[in-house]
């Protein structure tokens, strides 16, 4: 069991609490995790990849384990300690103000 | 007993503003999709209670919304918008060929007899289609495809595809109007398409009356005259008498003729408003004052004033953001950068703001219920 915590916009979008809980058969990827969530959750297809290529929208990160990973291959394992989900896999926002 | 329902698009969210028809207490009921910019939201024709939105942000890209109860509940529809084929290139700021990136959905046009049916204007401008309640989107490609596609240009504000008029009397008549591309014309239903922009002067683009590059801010058409066009240009107030086959400019005495909302009278087709705006660098009204500006057929425009600031007014009032109901005395709306939306229960004559705070408004639509 993994756990993905979402941004603020994106659990009002998709009504999930602050934590989503998902089993996912290993090896447990940035693409499989992903493919997965937009599973449960089609509203979030595009929100998170671009629709068309399939890549990191530029105004997000994916933190696991204290560790920025976004630049780590999508099919690259994610860290063991979020596979098993003693750790969340963190999608986060860019900060944005003046 | 009639009701009003106004449906407003702001940068951080969706308001929708209802009262009777005597329009004098309003309830606000929002923000919905709180945070997100919503460029575009409105009811369907043929089912009030069917409306759609254009929810997007930096961060997050586009949502369509789709709500089934007039507002009380949405759910998340298709967002997904492939350009038709290759999409191939348009030109980009420095005059090099550009690829087409989709960005942002900035108008839905639902049609006028089909729930189900909707169209999308979007940036890099293209005209996409629903037929099953925006859960999947077709492009109409031959607009793009017509022949002057390569030569379009983004103007400041983006290469957006921003107004779409159904035609009431002929199903196969659609006008589209981009920026800063210029305003099109298709007779078969969105197949075919072909520029209407003669007698439209731009000093801003080498050749001033070229076929297409002019930057149409908006255009608006009464249903019981479809081939009769009122245009607001980024500079210049314009009006067509054969369905855009020719523009003649009746800009006339304004103060100033830049601005980006124009609409017509709902029962005087020979009725139409503007928003006059100082220039392009300068997105306020003249003199710090915010008037609207009638014109009634061949008389002078007007200024309408009452009710409205006179004084230290800086706002703008963006293309969209102006709208009128169908009760018999005439209502009128309109919306601003600085948050407020104003009403006129009289054909203009007075104005009340209706909501002062709001977030900055993108767009005013209004549904006139029974």
């Amino acid at each position: 069991m993994i756990r993905i915590v979402l941004p603020a916009h994106l659990r009002t979008l998709t009504g999930a609490g602050s934590e989503i809980e998902m089993e996912i058969d290993p090896p447990v990827t940035l693409q499989s995790a992903l493919d997965a969530l937009e599973a449960r959750y089609p509203m979030l297809r595009g929100t998170i990849r671009d629709l068309h290529t399939r890549q990191r929208r530029p105004f997000l990160r994916f933190f696991a384990c204290e560790e920025d990973i976004s630049h780590q291959g999508l099919e690259a394992p994610l860290p063991d300690a979020v596979c098993s989900g003693a750790e969340p896999l963190l999608i986060i926002g860019a900060v944005a103000g003046g | 007993m009639s009701k009003v329902r106004l449906l407003v698009g702001t940068r951080k969210g969706a308001f929708l503003l209802t009262s009777d028809g005597k329009r004098k207490k309003w309830k606000v009921d929002g923000p919905h999709f709180s945070g997100w910019e919503i460029y575009h939201l409105k009811g369907s024709p043929a089912d009030p209670n069917r409306l759609y939105a254009s929810q997007s942000s930096g961060w997050f890209g586009q949502i369509i919304q789709r709500s089934q109860d007039g507002g009380k509940s949405w759910e998340a529809a298709g967002n997904q918008f492939a350009y038709d084929g290759v999409p191939g290139t348009h030109q980009w700021y420095d005059g090099t060929p550009h690829p087409w990136e989709f960005k942002r959905v900035w108008h839905l046009e639902p049609s006028l007899t089909d729930p189900e049916t909707v169209y999308a204007g979007v940036e890099d401008a293209a005209l996409f289609r629903s037929t099953d309640g925006a859960k999947s989107w077709q492009e109409l490609s031959g607009l793009r495809g017509h022949g002057s596609g390569p030569h379009w240009q983004p103007g400041a504000g983006g290469m957006c595809l921003h107004t779409i008029l159904l035609d009431p009397s002929d199903p196969q008549r659609i006008f589209i109007a981009i920026s800063s591309a210029g305003a099109f014309r298709t007779t078969d239903g969105g197949q075919t398409w072909q520029p209407i922009n003669r007698g439209l002067r731009s000093a801003h683009i080498p050749d001033p009356d070229a076929e297409v590059g002019h930057c149409v801010h908006h255009i608006a058409m009464h249903k019981t005259r479809p081939g009769t066009l009122f245009m607001q240009k980024h500079w210049d107030v314009m009006r067509s008498d054969d369905a855009g086959d020719s523009w003649q400019e009746i800009s006339g005495e304004l103060p100033s003729d830049f601005g980006f909302a124009i609409d017509v009278h709902a029962h005087e087709p020979e009725t139409i408003y503007v928003v006059p705006i100082k220039s392009d660098s300068e997105h306020f009204p003249p003199d710090g004052k915010l008037r609207v500006y009638r014109k009634r057929g061949q008389e002078g425009w007007e200024a309408l004033t009452k009710g409205l600031p006179q004084k230290n007014c800086y706002v703008n009032v963006l293309r969209d953001a102006m709208a009128v109901d169908s009760l018999d005395d005439c209502g009128i709306y309109f919306g601003t950068t600085g948050g407020q939306v104003y009403g006129s229960a009289d054909a203009g004559d007075s104005w009340t703001p209706i909501v002062r705070d709001l977030p900055a408004v993108l767009s005013v639509e209004v549904q006139t219920l029974s």
